[in-house]
């Protein structure tokens, strides 16, 4: 690794945990039980939305309504954005004239933004009308952040309140999310993107002629939209050549601001933020990586900030940081050290002024090493799934690291909320094996930890890994699932392994290589969104739903402290353990197998 | 029961042999079915058998002699498990059957009024029913459980409490409870039934220690869930292997898929069998731990609670301070030798047969020499104590000494027309304030001075207090003396609070106010007056000399009445829970290893490369998921020890000890079998079996 890696990740975790407990202690504010001078502000405002919506905003509920409405609020965006694409071409704003998008992309798509997952199986620059990216997906964007908010602050509720059967109010808790933290953030990040560049219009595309013709080799699509390939199986491919370039247009940096604080990851343009128009200079990414980090960073000060002990979640985030830092060094360490195959061959891969060294492949040069794979992590470490390179390009070892990521459950800091609430299941888990260790029945945040919260955190920690296992299972065992396979071997397995990763921990980012625009790759990563999210969330809820009704067991020397370093580093491991013990044989299948060939020069 | 060693090793053998038997019995479907950890194993047994089996006709997935040894070792596995229950189990059940054995129909002579001279029907005591009196004579063996109403008996309890000496036994006060099969050695006394056939003491305890394991604990019920659920999501990584492997091989074109043989291994190895197989015996060597600590919980409830509890109430005789107090010193009125009040002071003593009485004569002959008894007896009186005077005395011709509490001596002074002179009223506080009793001891009207009566505080019992403060248990003294005394001692015995004039009334709102804070308290009584109080607080130990009242009321009785014992049985709560979680975390923490040594065996074929991960260096593919097989077997043996006497406890934070036990069995855990299956291995190549 060069210096200037080192200092790119060092300065972006200084200035991350700056800006922790300012946006905490404003998060804490706007979901603190008593009226304070952030939602006075905006009291005026939320009165007319619960007049117009019929909301009663006093009206407390238990965890079973709070999980109805919020169940109920989703399928019902789901069925407005799958609504909205199948009719976009009768609609306006849609300058390119699209038709409307296939039954299973539109259905997995919608399940994809209203999960928080923001999958792409689509092209947005090829597919979708202004009017379905900024009434459909860009609503989601906010909507499904602010259910993944929601949800945590009840279950954070769970956890505070004593003796009570009651967790809040959804509609309360979703309008103020929106309200005080995703709409100011957003247009804060929106405006420092346009001065970066980003485009934010509705015209149509440009299109442009260009001095030199370039000609490049197309995949030849049958009338689905699949590869066609030769009896070799290697695609077949077409030599075009042409001189003119179309550059899409769009209300992209609004829509750019939200999938980063909201952990979507939806890209606007379909290279995502590898796209000039949605992330143009290196100062841009740093704003979208400290967008991606921003609210669940801050949301484990909020926790603490709730739960009236801010160490509780100090520790939290130290144990999210205690796990990332290593993996984000290991990423960008096995980037810069470039491909192990080549090792040995006349290839100049060190960093000099003239060129980053390392492994280029997939990655704009306008961001090089460090910044791509500290993207890279973060994505992945985060729900979000935004790109600014192509993972399908990492090192078998720099790829493995965004996929385990993934795979650890989406709890390193994870989606806005989800992530939390995720890592709170774990917590939980965790201090159950070490209440026993001390003696006692365990007890997190003074709440006793008994079979019931049990039943509910280990169905919150196992369900994305169960997805995982099968749905990827599945997929290899079903001519259709094999059948996008880009890179067959070792590789092949890792790309199928990571978009079900990605899809059954609300991702959303793609490997890449696979191509799943297909009917069974729709209905399968569909299924691993949905069920990822929701029933997780509503076993989350279930268990806040139990704690709340507990009594408060007073703290003692007895009591095993959750906010100490031992603590930390105990949380960490149960993350990774589960983790590791769930998906060492798939990834040495993969990554692991693929790395030690490339090592041994296979 | 408290055997004496050598038979409890001769007991051993055969609890061995008797476990052994039993462990090829729990291989019942219906048994195994209960844990779900070992029926997954169990289903895995019998699929690789069928698969032996299958090899054996000549279609086998692998050689024959390697699944018929990953099968063998997986019932192994199974077995041991079964032992490991089965050894816990068997004490209680030899205890069950020494307990059967006092538990004898005896033709119980029943009385038709509760008097000694009514007329008797001889009645089998199995029909004898709540509310009948029945005489119980020398030799006689107590028919059931109830209360002395009229008489007094000693009694040999060793039946019950392992205890060769007799106790006394009698009517009216706190030790008025018998107990059905211990045998009156001499005197009669008249008793009331107490309870039917079946409900009896001593077949609760029976059905206690024969079947702590049948009802799980709240604490283990949770932790199975945690446990199955592993076992689920490892059996779903372990099935999906089976696809990606098919798909592996087809995508190298190299290979063979991995067999269902080195997978059911794989997957044996990795859901947490360790703590599964040991789960059950722990919690009944718990149990077991409790009867020998000659404590009856009433359930396995109860033994987890006493490892949360927050608060102990102790009273203060017989647990923080020696039974009775003692005199320490003589404190003369103005004008009144030493001597003199030291003489007046034995006298009145002579004949007063408490502790306290005979602790005065001591001190007084120790500093003065005693005088001649005889001489005096022949004329003294002695007054006893009554309940209203509060005082006792001794009359010698004109002389009429008495002692007493100085509330108690100043009304007998006024009713001499006297008066306590304001020197000695100091005196005594001086005594009080110093958490001494004061004595007053006067001759008729002249008040001769103040007794310092002392407790004295257990030695020892401080370091333990302040063990109890670091685990973070708050002690709290119960005692009848006034806030003064109570403080000093308090002070002196180092507890974190006390209770002064404690009536009834105020120990149970002591309790519930801690309860309000939702603090678990535990307590220790024997009278009747104490059942309310045992009966809110949640880990109530009831002495066995206690009333009746007071075993009901309470969840735990100690045979050998032993206050100070309610600290033993918080420690042996948490040691439960300790050895569940540690032997856990040791489970988990092996599947490190075990992964290292199944995964590249099992894909060595597909991807060569994978056997850089091969860091055991073992031997052959099939010689590393044999090791790592016999290794998870071995391991369940090897625990049983510890998981039958519980790991080590100490008094320690609550971060220091998971600091100590998850660098044990945490780090123990994952190192441990690097080292196992290394080794086994080289002993497999050492028989040829790689």
């Amino acid at each position: 690794m060069s210096a200037n890696d080192w200092i790119q990740i060092v300065v972006y975790l200084a200035v991350l945990l700056l800006l922790v407990k300012p946006v905490g202690s404003y998060m804490a504010l706007v979901f603190a039980e008593s009226p304070n001078k952030v939602t006075r502000f905006g009291a005026r405002i939320e009165r007319v939305v619960y007049r117009v919506a019929g909301v009663e905003p006093g009206e407390e509920m238990g965890w079973k309504k709070y999980a109805l409405a919020m169940l109920l609020f989703n399928v019902l965006g789901m069925v407005a954005v799958y609504v909205l694409q199948r009719v976009q071409q009768w609609l306006p704003l849609n300058p390119e004239h699209f038709a409307a998008v296939t039954p299973d992309s539109a259905m997995n798509t919608a399940v994809s933004f209203a999960s928080n997952t923001n999958w792409q199986g689509y092209g947005g620059e090829s597919t979708m009308s202004y009017l379905t990216q900024a009434v459909g997906l860009s609503v989601q964007n906010f909507l499904s952040a602010a259910t993944g908010i929601a949800v945590l602050v009840a279950v954070i509720r769970g956890f505070s309140r004593r003796g009570v059967k009651v967790l809040g109010n959804f509609w309360v808790d979703l309008t103020r999310t929106t309200l005080y933290i995703l709409l100011p953030l957003s247009l804060v990040i929106s405006l420092l993107l346009v001065s970066q560049g980003v485009v934010q219009n509705v015209l149509p595309y440009e299109h442009a002629t260009t001095v030199q013709a370039t000609s490049y080799d197309e995949p030849v699509k049958d009338a689905d939209g699949n590869p066609v390939v030769d009896a070799a199986g290697k695609p077949v491919v077409r030599h075009v050549s042409t001189q003119e370039q179309v550059l899409p247009m769009g209300p992209a940096a609004s829509q750019v601001a939200i999938k980063m604080l909201g952990t979507n990851g939806g890209g606007f343009f379909n290279a995502n933020s590898a796209h000039p128009y949605e992330n143009p200079t290196p100062f841009s990414n740093f704003i979208e990586m400290l967008a991606i980090f921003l609210i669940p960073a801050g949301l484990c000060y909020t926790f603490g900030a709730m739960v009236g002990d801010r160490r509780q979640g100090w520790a939290i985030l130290a144990t999210m940081l205690v796990i990332f830092v290593p993996l984000t060094f290991g990423l960008v360490a096995a980037e810069q050290a470039g491909n192990p195959a080549l090792h040995g061959l006349a290839i100049d891969a060190h960093a000099s002024a003239l060129q980053s060294g390392g492994n280029m492949e997939g990655k704009e040069t306008r961001f090089g090493i460090a910044s791509s794979g500290l993207f890279a992590a973060i994505t992945t470490a985060a729900s979000c799934g935004a790109v600014n390179a192509m993972h399908d390009s990492l090192t078998p070892l720099g790829g493995l690291v965004p996929m385990w990521l993934m795979q650890l459950g989406e709890v390193i800091f994870g989606g806005v909320g989800s992530g939390l609430y995720g890592m709170l299941a774990f917590a939980v888990v965790a201090v159950f094996i070490a209440g026993l260790m001390v003696g006692r029945t365990p007890e997190y945040l003074g709440k006793k930890i008994e079979a019931h919260e049990m039943k509910m955190a280990s169905l919150a920690v196992l369900l994305p890994c169960a997805l995982v296992v099968i749905c990827t299972a599945i997929a290899v065992m079903t001519p259709a699932g094999v059948a996008g396979v880009a890179n067959p071997g070792a590789h092949g397995f890792s790309e199928i392994l990571y978009a079900v990763s990605s899809a059954s921990n609300n991702n959303g980012s793609a490997f890449g290589g696979l191509s799943v625009n297909t009917p069974f790759w729709n209905v399968l990563l569909a299924i691993c969104m949905y069920f990822a999210r929701y029933p997780l969330a509503i076993a989350m809820l279930a268990m806040a739903g139990s704690l709340a009704a507990k009594r408060h067991v007073p703290e003692s020397a007895g009591t095993l402290p959750t906010h100490t370093p031992l603590f930390v580093v105990l949380l960490a491991s149960v993350v990774i353990v589960v983790g590791a013990l769930t998906f060492l044989p798939a990834l040495a299948l993969g990554p692991i197998a693929e790395q030690l060939m490339s090592a041994t020069g296979h | 029961m408290t055997h004496p060693t050598t038979t409890r090793r001769g007991l051993d053998r055969a609890l061995v042999a008797r476990a052994l038997g039993d462990a090829f019995i729990k291989l019942s479907p219906r048994l195994q079915f209960r844990n779900p950890v070992m029926f997954v194993v169990f289903v895995c047994s019998v699929l690789t058998t069928l698969l032996w089996f299958q090899a054996l006709a000549g279609h086998g997935e692998a050689p024959t002699g390697f699944i018929f040894w990953v099968s063998l070792w997986l019932w192994f596995t199974l077995l041991f498990a079964n032992f490991a229950e089965a050894l816990a189990e068997g004490r209680g059940k030899a205890q069950a059957d020494a307990l059967r054995g006092s538990r004898r129909d005896v033709a119980a002579k029943k009385l038709a009024r509760a008097e000694r001279d009514a007329p008797i029907v001889f009645t089998p005591s199995s029909e004898l029913r709540a509310g009948h009196f029945v005489l119980v004579e020398a030799g006689d063996i107590v028919p059931g459980d109830g209360e002395i109403v009229v008489g007094a008996a000693s009694v040999d309890e060793s039946a019950i409490t392992g205890e060769s000496a007799p106790v006394i036994r009698e009517s009216g006060g706190d030790r008025s409870a018998v107990t059905g099969g211990t045998r009156v050695l001499s005197d009669w006394v008249v008793m009331r039934i107490t309870s039917n056939p079946g409900e009896s003491f001593l077949d609760r305890m029976i059905s206690m220690v024969e079947g702590a394991s049948r009802r799980k604990t709240p604490n283990e019920i949770a932790l199975t869930i945690l446990l199955a659920k592993f076992t689920l999501i490892f059996l779903l990584a372990c099935a999906t292997l089976l696809p990606y492997s098919i798909y592996s091989v087809q995508a190298a074109g190299i290979g063979n898929p991995i067999t269902l043989t080195v997978l059911i291994a794989l997957l044996v190895c990795l859901i947490p069998t360790t703590i599964g197989a040991l789960l059950s015996a722990i919690g009944i060597a718990g149990m077991d731990r409790m009867i020998r600590a000659n404590v009856i919980a009433t359930s396995g409830r109860a033994v987890e609670a006493a490892g949360d509890v927050d608060v102990l109430l102790l009273d203060k005789t017989g647990t923080i301070t020696l039974g009775n107090r003692q005199a320490v010193a003589f404190h003369a009125a103005p004008g009144v030798e030493e001597r003199e009040l030291a003489e007046a002071a034995e006298l009145a003593s002579r004949a007063d047969e408490t502790p306290e009485g005979r602790s005065i004569v001591t001190l007084a002959a120790k500093r003065f020499g005693g005088p001649d008894r005889r001489a005096i007896d022949a004329r003294a009186e002695f007054v006893p104590f009554t309940a209203q005077t509060r005082m006792s005395g001794v009359d010698v011709g004109t002389r009429h000494i008495r002692k007493g509490a100085m509330d108690a001596v100043e009304r007998y002074l006024e009713s001499q027309d006297s008066h306590l002179p304001p020197l000695v009223r100091r005196m005594a506080e001086d005594v009080a304030r110093r958490g001494a009793t004061p004595l007053v001891v006067v001759d008729g009207s002249l008040t001769l001075g103040v007794l310092e009566l002392k407790d004295i505080v257990k030695e020892g019992i401080k370091e333990r207090f302040a063990e109890m403060r670091k685990m973070g248990i708050r002690t709290v003294m119960i005692t009848g003396d006034n806030p003064l005394t109570a403080a000093a001692i308090a002070a002196e015995a180092g507890v974190d609070d006390f209770l002064a004039e404690a009536t009834p009334e105020a120990k149970l709102k002591y309790i519930r106010d801690m309860q309000a804070e939702n603090r678990l308290v535990a307590m220790c009584g024997d009278g009747t007056n104490d059942a309310p109080a045992l009966a809110q607080a949640d880990v109530a130990v009831a002495m066995n000399s206690g009333t009746q009242a007071a075993k009901e009321a309470g969840n735990m009785v100690d045979l050998d009445s032993n206050p100070t014992k309610l600290i033993e049985i918080v420690g042996i709560g948490k040691q439960m829970l300790i050895t569940r979680g540690s032997l856990t975390t040791f489970s988990i923490a092996n599947d490190i290893a075990k992964y290292f040594a199944i995964i590249p065996a099992a894909f060595a074929t597909t991807y060569p490369a994978l056997n850089a991960l091969n860091v055991m260096h073992l031997a052959t593919p099939q010689s590393a998921i044999l090791s790592a097989v016999i290794f998870n077997a071995l391991i369940i043996i090897f625990l049983i020890p510890l998981a039958l006497k519980g790991v080590a406890y100490r008094a320690l934070g609550a971060g220091a000890l998971l600091r100590r036990n998850l660098l044990v069995y945490g780090l123990g855990g994952i190192v441990v079998p690097f080292i196992g299956i290394k080794l086994i291995d080289m002993l497999l190549v050492l028989f040829g079996l790689a």
